[in-house]
C-alpha cells in the first residue's frame, strides 16, 4: 500500500516540524512514478527521527539500504529563446547544455509495519566522488540500517558519520577499493581461458601480454 | 585385481625392495582360487587408502547441499568407504571444495588444506571451485581453487548432481589405486623435497598476493596446453 500522503504534503510537513531543514524532491520520470526525497546531511537524523515517530506517517521499518554512484552528466535539452535577429526579434531554438558534477548517493526504503504502507524513498547525496566523502548515518534512528550502510561504505566509500561500527563488510581490512564505484578497475586475472568470450577476450589478451606470452 | 607388481630400478630402501617382488597375475588368480591369498605391500596399502577416505566437512555454497545429499541415504557415498565427514582437517583425506571460493576465503581454505595430513586428495566440484563459475567476472571470487592448491579432480556442473560426485570418487579411487609407493612416478607426498604445505596467500590491497601459484600454475598451464595440442607458446613460461 503507497503511503497515504503524498509525497509533497510529507515534504511539507517535514519542513514545518524539522526547522531549518529544506528537502528536495528527486522525481522518477518512469511508469512507476516512485518519486523520493533527497535531504541534506546536516538534518537527516531529525528528519528520519521525524518519520519514524509522526503519527501518521509511523515509518518504523528500514528495509533497505543501498548507494548509487552518479558519474559526471551532461544533459541537453532544447529551449526556446526570443532573440533580436537582424533587428527583428525572433524566436529560435537552442540547446542547452547542463553539467551535472558526479556524487554517490545512499538511498532508503522505508515501511511503517504499523500502518502497513510503504514505501518512503530516502535519499543522502555527497557533494562529489572523492575519497571519504560523508553522509550522515542513520543507524541511530533504525537499527536494521547498520550492517547495509557497513556494506555501503565498503563498496561505494561513502562514510557514514554517527555510524556505531563503520567497517568493511564483505571485503576484508586493508582491502583499498571500492567495487561497486564505476570507475572501479578489477584485477586482471584472466591469463588463462580456454574459451574467451566477449569482454573477456580483450582482458585475456591483456593478461597474456602482462605475462609476456 | 591386476596390475600387481612392476618392475623397478635402483631399489635402496625397504620399501622398494619389498615392491620389487613381482609375481604373475595368472598364478595369483590360480592361488586364490585355491584359497591362497597373494598381494604386495602396495596394492594393500592402496586398497586400504582408496576403501576409507574421509573427506573433510567443508561446504562453501549450494554444491554442498548436493554434497550433503550424495552422502546421505538416497546415493549413500558409505558404499565407497567415504562417509566419515571429518570436522577437523588433521583427521581428513579428502577435501571436496563444494562452492564459490570467494578471494576473502581463499586463504581460510589453503590454510585447512596445509593442515590435512599427507597422502591428501582434493575434489573441486562445480563451476565456481574449478573456475570461478558464473561469479568469474566478479570482484571477489578466485578464478578456480587450482590457483593455490593440486587439484586431484574437478567436476563441472552448477551444481554437479550426487551422481558426478560419486563418479568423481570413483575417479580419485581410481587414481589411488594406480599410485605406486616407489619410483620416479611416485606421487608427491613420497617426495621428500616435494613440499606438503602451500603458500597461504595475504589479503593485499587491490587482491590477493600473489594472485596464484605460479609453480602450481605453470602446471597446470602445460597440460592444458598439452590437450588443446599447442606446445608452441610454451616457450614464454619458466
Amino acid at each position: 500500500m503507497r503511503v497515504r500522503m503524498n509525497l509533497e504534503e510529507i515534504k511539507s510537513a517535514i519542513e514545518a516540524a524539522v526547522p531549518g531543514c529544506r528537502l528536495q524532491m528527486a522525481m522518477n520520470p518512469s511508469v512507476s512514478a516512485q518519486h523520493s526525497l533527497v535531504v541534506e546531511r546536516e538534518h537527516a537524523v531529525a528528519v528520519a527521527r521525524y518519520l519514524r515517530d509522526d503519527a501518521g506517517l509511523r515509518l518504523d521499518y528500514c528495509s533497505n539500504v543501498t548507494g548509487v554512484d552518479w558519474l559526471d552528466a551532461e544533459t541537453s535539452e532544447k529551449v526556446k529563446v526570443k532573440r533580436v535577429v537582424d533587428g527583428v526579434e525572433q524566436e529560435i531554438e537552442e540547446v542547452r547544455k547542463t553539467r551535472t558534477p558526479g556524487y554517490l548517493e545512499a538511498v532508503y526504503h522505508l515501511y511503517s509495519m504499523e500502518k502497513k504502507h510503504g514505501p518512503l524513498v530516502l535519499r543522502q547525496r555527497t557533494e562529489n566522488r572523492g575519497d571519504g566523502v560523508a553522509v550522515a548515518s542513520l543507524t541511530p534512528v533504525w537499527r536494521s540500517a547498520e550492517f547495509q550502510e557497513r556494506e555501503v561504505f565498503d563498496l561505494y566509500g561513502i562514510v557514514f558519520e554517527g555510524h556505531p561500527d563503520l567497517r568493511r563488510i564483505l571485503m576484508w581490512d586493508g582491502f583499498e577499493d571500492h567495487p561497486m564505484r564505476k570507475d572501479y578497475v578489477e584485477p586482471n586475472d584472466y591469463e588463462y581461458e580456454p574459451t574467451p568470450h566477449d569482454a573477456v577476450i580483450a582482458k585475456a589478451a591483456q593478461a597474456r601480454a602482462s605475462e609476456g606470452r | 585385481m591386476t596390475g600387481c607388481g612392476k618392475s623397478r630400478q635402483g631399489s635402496s630402501n625397504f620399501l622398494e625392495s619389498r615392491a620389487d617382488v613381482t609375481m604373475d597375475a595368472e598364478l595369483k588368480d590360480e592361488l586364490s582360487r585355491q584359497g591362497i591369498f597373494t598381494t604386495t605391500l602396495e596394492e594393500l596399502y592402496n586398497w586400504g587408502r582408496r576403501s576409507s577416505v574421509w573427506p573433510l566437512t567443508f561446504g562453501l555454497a549450494c554444491c554442498a547441499i548436493e554434497m550433503i545429499a550424495t552422502s546421505m541415504a538416497r546415493y549413500d557415498l558409505a558404499r565407497f568407504g567415504a562417509e566419515v565427514f571429518r570436522p577437523s582437517p588433521r583427521q581428513a583425506d579428502l577435501m571436496i571444495v563444494a562452492g564459490t571460493v570467494t578471494k576473502k576465503m581463499a586463504p581460510q581454505v589453503v590454510r585447512l588444506y596445509n593442515q590435512m595430513p599427507e597422502p591428501k586428495y582434493v575434489i573441486a566440484m562445480g563451476a565456481c571451485a574449478i573456475s570461478g563459475g558464473p561469479f568469474k567476472q566478479g570482484y571477489n571470487v578466485l578464478k578456480g581453487i587450482d590457483r593455490y592448491i593440486p587439484v586431484d579432480v574437478h567436476i563441472p556442473g552448477c551444481p554437479p548432481r550426487p551422481e558426478a560426485l560419486m563418479d568423481a570418487f570413483i575417479t580419485l579411487q581410481k587414481k589411488i589405486s594406480a599410485q605406486s609407493l616407489t619410483g620416479a612416478d611416485r606421487p608427491r607426498y613420497l617426495h621428500a623435497d616435494e613440499p606438503s604445505e602451500f603458500p597461504v596467500p595475504e589479503y593485499g590491497a587491490h587482491d590477493l598476493e600473489p594472485p596464484k601459484n605460479v609453480k602450481l600454475w605453470n602446471i597446470i598451464y602445460k597440460k592444458a596446453n598439452e590437450a588443446r595440442g599447442a606446445g608452441e607458446d610454451e616457450s614464454g613460461r619458466d
